[in-house]
């Protein structure tokens, strides 16, 4: 139910109270500030804020916070609210993340994150291809061939259709030079738990999902890494990239904050370093390494662009799959 | 390390004071949020993770599994004293349990889901010290073949709540398969029957069908008839304890609830709500009464509870195995370890030994807790059948949709809520079984996505389902389960005839 369902936070009462009030952005920044979560408690997105929230206020940067959660089809439930109630406000910050691009494509939308003030990419998570340990593909170069051989007889795990999960699969299928049509992409949710007992009972070919999920199961030999969706060598985690093996393929799921619509140049500023500020504090790095996220800071502009690029890619996987228009 | 001294040790960590008042606070806790509707473990955990930033794990665990435990209680007080289940698992308590606080035997029925509950509660922790490695190496051979065939299994236990007739069974049935279909389909991201409605993408919560079938479906029925006919209640008639033959009939149906229960919860796919309808269908068939189903059969309430409790320890099989979270509140308990910087998978029980056995030990003292808090209130629980029936519902109501609001805090969830009450009202007017569809609605839906998921992995060959020995076995049970009590019927009638 929980993945499923929007919940409002007992913090997040007065959340509506002082949406709208238009303080004076220069004058007095950051008193409080309001953090929309569009997942429902427990889930990554929540957590991100969460974290975020306990850092600002552990430092100082804000002096008081309301969080909201507004959860269900992929954030898409809650990002039309959030337009609607916090439109100008300069204090309210929105967790989005790679999920929400695809779901805004696939349910057809009619809002966007275009709509918002990109403020900040803050974490991410790089995809991981893996093959069960009984497995008798030990590289991703032999993997591809099985691919190209009979792609139908390749079965995939991963989270819902549509996801990065999905979209990461779908890239690789291309690369290898596989009509989408003719994958056997067999979708798990539940926080991930199908999919992994299909992996480890070997009964799917190969499985994908973020490293952190896949991390203890490789260290413990149950599942073989072939290769990792980050631009270039991650360190501290041991797999080879994509492109480093020849396949083109980079992908992230990625989180960040976003500011509310129609925010003036210097309010969209003030988030920008407010976030700026916060990757920059101790608590935020020790959360990054507790946690096992990556640090894929990128604000502001350097983020517009960022997003431009990945709803495009994602578009036209999705497009391909009959998904998108 | 062996199982047992970990499992002393993870008592010793448990058992200090402040730890026991955590667990009171939990299963406190986990009672009321069980009572009432909608409001379920996995959210109140999840609310409760702060908790992690302030105090050390053994307390945080101890909270939880108080929660996660005590909420499957309080749902079942609600199913058997009102007839209105909070969450799923417990709406098969209901049949049995509220037909026998409505003849004065709350009581009873109160006590045996109680020590049920603590029965399976305790061997399901055993099971999970002693046999974890073993079960789990089991529930991963179960392949989406397998879990297909363990649906059909369970769909043969409709047939034990289908009522008098098959014809509105199977529409009540089929009613839920629709309700089930609702949403975005998993396999291919096509949203079905949403009508382009946003709020309709994510499917429709089982809770809220529950919740507007049961409790606002039986208000609404109550308050028509109300003038009419007066509806007899007998808060308490006899003993308020369990007989001598309260027990004989209990015991053999807690301990086959909780058998019935552990292993399906260990499955990944395998949730707590199957294991309550195959528990409640082995008991009627096996029971020395069984025309007393439908009508109050105490084993109907111990089984059930019993195969709760157990698939609630269960879960935590793959959890502290694997580190797969199989379960909506398995997942929160595992953003919990990474609070404290613990990444839960294979090695958990190896590299924090120490913290698992905690967690095991106070899942036990979770239970001892329960029925400590429990028994001693089931006199003050069965004098709310002394409440007048138009505020005892009045109550309801207002539980049901302030319940239904925190879930989501959406109207349209208010609208369904109400919609689905009205559409319950007819049903009870026109004498069409509920029951059977909530348990399409659980079980449509992962039946599919299991089918469908074979099919792509055996490329679309059916014969998967014949050639998997786990997949057969489980088909030729239900077809055992299905012919079995009509022939032996035949026989016994031509046996009468020729005796005659």
């Amino acid at each position: 139910m929980l993945d499923r369902r929007s919940f409002l936070a007992a913090t997040a009462g007065l959340a509506a109270a002082t949406a709208g009030l238009g303080l004076p952005a220069a004058a007095k920044p950051f008193g409080s500030v309001s953090l929309f979560i569009p997942g429902a408690p427990g889930g990554g997105w929540d957590i991100t804020g969460r974290v975020i929230d306990e850092v600002l206020k552990k430092n100082g940067l804000v002096r008081s916070s309301r969080i909201t959660n507004v959860g269900g089809a992929g954030g898409t439930i809650g990002l039309p609210q959030f337009i609607n109630q916090y439109d100008g406000d300069p204090n309210a910050l929105f967790i989005a993340g790679a999920i929400m691009v695809g779901a805004i494509i696939t349910n057809k939308t009619p809002v966007n994150l275009g709509l918002l003030k990109p403020v900040a990419r803050l974490t991410g998570e790089y995809q991981v291809l893996v093959v069960p340990a009984a497995s008798p593909v030990k590289t991703l170069a032999e993997f591809m061939a099985l691919l190209k051989q009979d792609p139908k007889a390749v079965t995939w795990a991963g989270g819902a259709p549509g996801g990065t999960d999905h979209i990461f699969a779908c890239l690789i299928a291309k690369a290898a030079g596989v009509p989408l049509s003719g994958l056997s992409y067999v979708a798990f949710t539940g926080g991930g738990g199908e999919a992994m007992a299909s992996l480890l009972g070997n009964q799917v070919s190969a499985g994908i999902s973020g490293y952190g999920e896949f991390a203890e199961q490789i260290k413990a030999g149950n599942l073989r890494a072939l290769a990792i969706s980050a631009p270039s060598r991650v360190a501290s985690i041991e797999i080879p990239t994509l492109v480093e093996q020849g396949v083109d393929v980079t992908i992230s799921n990625w989180r960040g904050v976003f500011g509310a619509p129609n925010l003036r140049e210097a309010e969209t500023a003030a988030l920008i370093e407010l976030a700026t500020a916060m990757v920059q504090t101790q608590d935020w790095k020790q959360q990054l390494a507790t946690r096992g996220w990556s640090d894929q800071f990128l604000p502001g502009a350097a983020f517009a662009a960022y997003l431009e690029q990945d709803v495009a890619a994602t578009r036209s996987v999705l497009a391909d799959l009959g998904l998108a228009k | 390390m062996g199982s047992l001294s970990g499992l002393l040790d993870g008592f010793a960590n448990a058992l200090s004071p402040m730890n026991l008042l955590w667990a009171l606070f939990g299963t406190t806790l986990g009672t009321f949020i069980g009572v009432l509707p909608g409001l379920g473990p996995a959210l109140t955990i999840a609310l409760l993770l702060p908790l992690t930033f302030q105090v050390d794990p053994a307390a945080a665990f101890i909270v939880f599994g108080g929660i996660y435990f005590g909420s499957q209680f309080g749902g079942s007080t609600t199913s058997i004293l009102i007839n209105t289940p909070g969450e799923s698992a417990s709406i098969v308590i209901a049949l049995e349990g509220n037909q026998m606080a409505r003849r004065g035997r709350g009581g009873p029925a109160l006590a045996t889901a109680a020590i049920g509950s603590f029965v399976a509660g305790t061997i399901g922790v055993l099971c999970l010290s002693l046999l974890a490695p073993v079960v789990v190496r089991v529930a991963l051979a179960f392949a989406p073949a397998d879990y297909f065939a363990l649906m059909v299994l369970s769909f043969v236990t409709v047939a034990a709540v289908l009522g008098n007739s098959l014809l509105r069974g199977l529409a009540s049935l089929g009613l839920g398969l629709l309700l089930g279909l609702v949403g975005v389909d998993l396999q291919s991201g096509q949203p079905r029957f949403t009508f382009g409605s946003l709020d309709l993408l994510d499917g429709i919560d089982v809770i809220i069908v529950v919740v507007g079938l049961f409790a606002v479906g039986e208000t609404l029925h109550l308050a028509a008839r109300h003038r009419s006919t007066r509806e007899e209640i007998t808060p308490v008639e006899g003993s308020l304890w369990m007989t001598a033959q309260d027990w004989a009939r209990s015991w053999k149906a807690w301990i086959r609830g909780a058998f019935i229960g552990f292993p399906l919860g260990a499955m990944p796919a395998g949730g707590a709500e199957i294991p309550t309808f195959l528990s409640y269908f082995v008991e009627k068939k096996l029971s020395k009464h069984p025309e007393e189903f439908g009508r109050g059969a105490i084993e109907g309430v111990a089984g059930p509870e019993a195969a709760n409790n157990a698939a609630g320890a269960g879960v935590f099989v793959p959890l502290l195995t694997l580190g797969i979270p199989t379960s909506a509140t398995a997942a929160v308990m595992l953003s919990a370890f990474q609070s404290y910087g613990i990444n839960p998978g294979p090695q958990l029980l190896t590299s924090h030994a120490d913290l698992v056995w905690t967690l095991i030990a106070s899942l036990y003292i979770g239970n001892v807790m329960l029925l400590v808090l429990n028994l001693p209130l089931v006199g003050l629980w069965v004098q709310i059948l002394r409440v007048p029936t138009p505020y005892l519902y009045g109550g309801i109501l207002l539980f049901a949709t302030v319940g239904t609001y925190g879930i989501s805090r959406s109207v349209f969830d208010l609208v369904l809520l109400y919609a689905v009450g009205l559409a319950g009202f007819f049903m009870r007017r026109y004498a069409f079984p509920t029951s059977p569809v909530i348990i399409g609605m659980i079980l449509g839906p992962l039946a599919e996505q299991q089918f469908r998921r074979a099919m792509t992995m055996s490329q679309g060959d059916l014969s998967v389902f014949l050639t998997r020995p786990i997949s057969l076995t489980l088909l030729v049970l239900a077809v055992i389960a299905l012919s079995a009590p009509p022939l032996l019927a035949y026989r016994r009638h031509r046996r009468a005839l020729a005796s005659a």
